[in-house]
């Protein structure tokens, strides 16, 4: 006990001494700052040392951002590249083209005169890609939603294994089986979708075959996986404590989806719903293969007819000169231009939603 | 609109572990009561046990005899949903719904229940959030997000929210742990008032705000880690901070455990 007066009396009076003695460290620095070459520190500073140490001119930190910049700008580069020698390819078979490139139905840009036309094409593209998505969609929500929510956790894991591994199937295989297996029960469908719903334009007569009805069922198999997976990654991140305020309420399974799972997934489901017709855009060989190969714009999605710019590409690669590649390649000038908006408009539906979403309730 | 929660013998399961062994506690209508103890004591999961939100983790389960004014919660004809509207719950984070507006937030229990009238709706919202005290500090930005609120505010509007479905029982767990101090003074005030209509359970680390705000506290506690939680004692709030029965009770308030 006798101690503590004894060190807080020192403490007290130690204040002038510990002033005083900074005088000496403080030249001291002052010193030490001279002897390293960097003038402009007052000697009376307080607080020992030599000053702050210079930043470095080239240190890992600066490598690595001219790394990352590098990285960026080579994107950049590379799609500046592509679209230069695209279009440079493009031009002269569109100038060369004796119809109206955006109307006239049908593709010969091998004739002479070259005629050809994208509107069929691109209106094929659109429409097989949005009734895949129609279909794919509300299934994909409904596994996802079951895989995340309701599923035992084994089976669920397991269940989205096996999704996963659809993706992993070549889209020719999807194409072959399209073409030789599934065409004939589509045929029958869409006779007795005629038969009981042909006053809907869209479900017109025969002849039933390789119609956009096949085309994008079958693109809708092989977006259900993109679409799934990324959606119950989603709706698994619900916060736990959202689930519970639904749950607390008195919320049912399903209410409780509705009330926090749903409104917190939805851009994530956008931005999954958009990679999908992002993949249904670009398919090739499996629309190569299912598709009829017509040029013509027609609403009629059971009659054997059809055609999407990727799997025109395909088709008519092989026998093109040079005007028929040129136009193939204007093809996928527009293709590109499709898929830009689509991005586009996507980030957007996201962006307006970020801040602030309507209720779901 | 306030009833007598009664527990008997209330054991409650994680998968194979047991939390709580043999609880045995009334709550009266319209008191505050506090559950304190240390961490991993079975507090939390007990007030869990009271709106059966407990066994919505994997594998939990209760066993045992729970009432609310005499009518068995656990009983097999019981619906579940009905249950959880009758004893509300506010938890330890504030957890608006992050894609509602606050008036959306407040009404989301009422929608739930389909009630779809908007004068019936905007009428409860202002009710509820009068009875919140945030009533004054919201009502210019009803159509704004609830995420946007301060800490504080943000838990108030889960009390709005809690309370506009009009529950008997109010469950509190930790309702403070995470807002500073100001924010907790509103929220004991707002359980003064609340008490009036509601029988109030919640569960706290912060001994004062037992003793400030509760009538009747329930001192939980376990032997060693591992073990179930038990209660230890369970008496008036003064009779338990100044006289407590209970060596363990002493031990714990007066800092010496836990």
């Amino acid at each position: 006990m006798g101690d503590t007066p004894h060190r807080s009396a020192h403490a007290g009076t130690g204040g002038t001494p510990v002033a005083m003695s900074h005088e000496r460290p403080a030249g001291a620095s002052a010193r030490v700052a001279e002897r390293s070459g960097n003038p402009g520190r007052p000697g009376g500073d307080l607080g020992g040392g030599g000053g702050l140490p210079r930043a470095r001119a080239f240190g890992a930190e600066r490598a690595f951002r001219g790394l990352t910049l590098a990285a960026g700008t080579t994107v950049l580069v590379i799609i500046a590249a592509i679209a230069i020698f695209l279009i440079a390819k493009a031009v002269p078979a569109l100038r060369a083209n004796t119809e109206s490139f955006w109307t006239f139905e049908g593709w010969f840009p091998n004739d002479n005169p070259p005629k050809f036309g994208i509107g069929a094409l691109a209106f094929g593209t659109v429409l097989s890609s949005l009734l895949a998505l129609l279909m794919a969609v509300p299934v994909a929500l409904g596994i996802a939603l079951y895989l995340s929510h309701y599923a035992p956790r084994r089976l669920g894991n397991g269940l989205g294994f096996v999704i996963d591994l659809l993706a992993a199937v070549p889209s020719v295989v999807f194409g072959l089986w399209g073409r030789d297996y599934f065409a004939g029960p589509v045929a029958d469908l869409s006779a007795w979708l005629n038969t009981y719903f042909g006053w809907i334009p869209i479900f017109g007569d025969g002849p039933y075959g390789s119609s956009i009805l096949l085309g994008s069922l079958v693109l809708a198999i092989m977006v259900l996986p993109i679409v799934t997976s990324l959606s119950r990654e989603v709706f698994r991140q619900t916060p736990t404590a959202n689930e519970e305020a639904a749950l607390a309420l008195g919320a049912t399974r399903w209410e409780m989806i509705r009330t926090a799972v749903l409104p917190y997934g939805r851009p994530g489901v956008v931005a999954a719903v958009m990679l999908g017709l992002g993949r249904a855009l670009g398919e090739t060989i499996a629309l190569a293969l299912t598709l009829g190969s017509t040029y013509a714009i027609s609403f009629n999605i059971l009659q054997s007819g059809g055609n999407s710019i990727a799997a025109n590409i395909a088709n008519r690669f092989a026998e093109a000169n040079d005007t028929g590649r040129g136009a193939l390649i204007a093809s996928g000038l527009v293709l590109f231009a499709i898929t830009l908006i689509v991005n586009i408009t996507a980030r957007a539906i996201i962006y307006r939603r970020r801040e602030f979403t309507e209720s779901a309730a | 609109m306030a009833k007598r929660v009664e527990a008997s013998n209330v054991t409650a399961y994680y998968g194979g572990f047991k939390a709580i062994e043999n609880i045995n506690l009334t709550v009266e209508p319209k008191t505050v009561t506090a559950l304190i103890g240390p961490s991993g004591c079975g507090k939390s999961t007990f007030l869990r046990s009271i709106n059966r939100m407990h066994e919505v983790l994997p594998g939990a389960r209760v066993e045992g005899n729970l009432t609310i004014d005499g009518q068995d919660i656990y009983d097999r004809d019981v619906d579940v949903t009905a249950v959880r509207r009758m004893i509300g719950m506010v938890f330890q984070r504030p957890n608006p719904f992050p894609t509602m507006s606050i008036f959306e937030n407040v009404v989301a229990g009422l929608r739930l229940n389909g009630v779809r009238r908007k004068s019936i709706l905007e009428e409860t919202a202002e009710k509820a959030l009068r009875s919140a005290n945030l009533w004054d500090e919201v009502k210019d930005r009803l159509g704004k997000p609830g995420a946007g609120l301060s800490g504080g505010q943000q838990q108030r509007l889960c009390i709005a929210r809690t309370i506009a479905v009009e529950p008997q029982v109010v469950l509190m767990d930790e309702p403070c742990s995470a807002l500073d101090p100001i924010s907790t003074l509103a929220i004991e005030d707002l359980m003064f008032q609340l008490k009036d209509k509601f029988t109030i359970i919640i569960v706290t680390h912060n001994m004062q705000q037992a003793a400030r705000v509760s009538d009747r506290t329930a001192f939980f506690s376990i032997e060693k880690t591992g073990d179930p939680g038990r209660l230890i004692e369970y008496d008036n709030t003064q009779k338990i901070f100044s006289n407590p029965s209970q060596k363990k009770t002493e031990d714990y308030i007066t800092g010496r455990f836990g």
